[in-house]
């Protein structure tokens, strides 16, 4: 029973979106590192992606009110350090829908989302979010947006 | 209560280098630039808030946010260099070259700390160092081999800041007994190898290592430049003025 609970509550968890990066969700990002259930109350461990990064927060209130709103109120949100969130988490599917979204997925060789030329060049390892950097694609010159490898 | 201390030195550090860092957002060089900044700024005050966390576990009594905004100047235990003012473009890299170089090798020491808390803090911190070194670095390159204004800034900046990377390796008894117990890290290797990864970029600038004269201390003992307190006015201005505001 308590089985069956816990793989309902992965199925909630995996329609919170990441709030910067809609086309993925919390758990397809890798900062869900367990669900278990203890003293009658779901425990849902994160793993913050960068230790400043301001989504960490506003996830935390997403999948909150999502398990909320699907009548689940006996949970508990639990921040773990260890191990560290890595992209190498990432899955292929999950590398795809990023490129499809235009985001440049983490990878040694950074490809163009747009031409999926793999000649290209960095402007900044700092981009709009913690996670991102800004490269510039010398094939089609569009300047886009890479996922940083951590 | 050494362990208290020696986290608490390690999240001012961050905290009031990400203070100082903020400073630059919206007056940066350029675009890029300033989103850089900002960014190195963000991943300091998230590495500062993940330590003091621990801190105020350890304490017992007070809030990470307390101990952040209700701390008075000589509480507070951050190295002498995080405090300096941004000045120029060339004096914000060179303090964060020689901070991000130190940060790299004390990190990848603390790792193996045999503090679970501290070690995992450490394993998530390095990660995020390692890109602000990159950044610090190729700034380096470029401004000591590039104009000759450029070039007798960054060397000004050097010269200035030399007096308070001494502190980087003092050990006083919080750290010798953190560092026989495992906890903590020795100063032994991480001078030699900050020496050495500092020389080679230095070389590589085409500017030159300043020659070794007197040494600021006393950040460990609360002791602080007149910088500080300005910073600190700023920053715990608000919750002081409207204690238990929300935000």
């Amino acid at each position: 029973m308590q089985n069956g609970n816990i793989k309902y509550i992965w199925e909630l968890l995996n329609t919170v979106p990441d709030p910067e990066i809609p086309v993925i969700s919390v758990v397809e990002l890798g900062v869900i590192r367990d669900v278990t259930f203890t003293n009658n109350s779901f425990v849902i461990s994160i793993t913050p992606t960068y230790s400043g990064c301001p989504a960490v927060k506003a996830f935390q209130d997403d999948i909150s009110s999502c398990l909320s709103e699907n009548g689940i109120e006996n949970f508990e949100l639990k921040i773990v350090y260890s191990p560290a969130w890595t992209t190498d988490w990432m899955s292929q599917e999950t590398k795809d829908k990023l490129m499809n979204y235009g985001i440049s997925p983490p990878s040694k060789i950074v490809v163009c989302p747009q031409c999926k030329s793999d000649s290209t060049t960095l402007i900044s390892q700092f981009g709009s979010t913690a996670c991102k950097s800004l490269y510039k694609c010398v094939e089609c010159l569009e300047p886009f947006e890479h996922f940083k490898c951590i | 209560m050494s362990l208290l201390n020696y986290t608490l030195r390690i999240a001012d550090s961050s905290l009031i280098l990400a203070q100082r860092i903020s400073g630059w957002c919206s007056k940066g060089p350029t675009l890029e630039e300033d989103i850089a900044l900002s960014n190195i700024a963000l991943d300091l005050f998230g590495q500062a808030n993940g330590f003091l966390e621990y801190a105020s576990k350890l304490d017992g009594n007070k809030t990470p946010d307390q101990l952040a905004f209700n701390r008075n100047e000589r509480e507070f235990f951050n190295l002498q260099i995080t405090e300096q003012e941004n000045g120029n473009f060339a004096d914000t890299i060179v303090r964060q070259f020689f901070f991000s170089t130190y940060s790299f090798l004390f990190y990848t020491e603390l790792s193996k700390s045999t503090d679970e808390t501290l070690a995992a803090l450490a394993v998530k911190s390095l990660k995020e160092v390692k890109y602000h070194l990159q950044h610090s670095k190729s700034w380096m390159l470029r401004l000591g081999d590039g104009t000759e204004e450029s070039k007798q800034k960054t060397q000004t900046a050097l010269q200035y800041f030399w007096q308070f990377t001494g502190e980087l390796f003092e050990m006083d008894e919080v750290d010798m007994e953190m560092s026989k117990s495992g906890i903590g890290v020795g100063n032994s290797e991480l001078k030699t190898n900050w020496d050495k990864m500092v020389n080679e970029v230095i070389d590589q600038s085409t500017l030159e290592r300043p020659v070794d004269a007197y040494m600021q201390t006393g950040s460990k003992k609360g002791l602080h430049t007149e910088y500080l307190g300005h910073l600190l006015s700023e920053m715990q201005y608000l919750p002081r003025a409207y204690p238990n505001a929300k935000w």
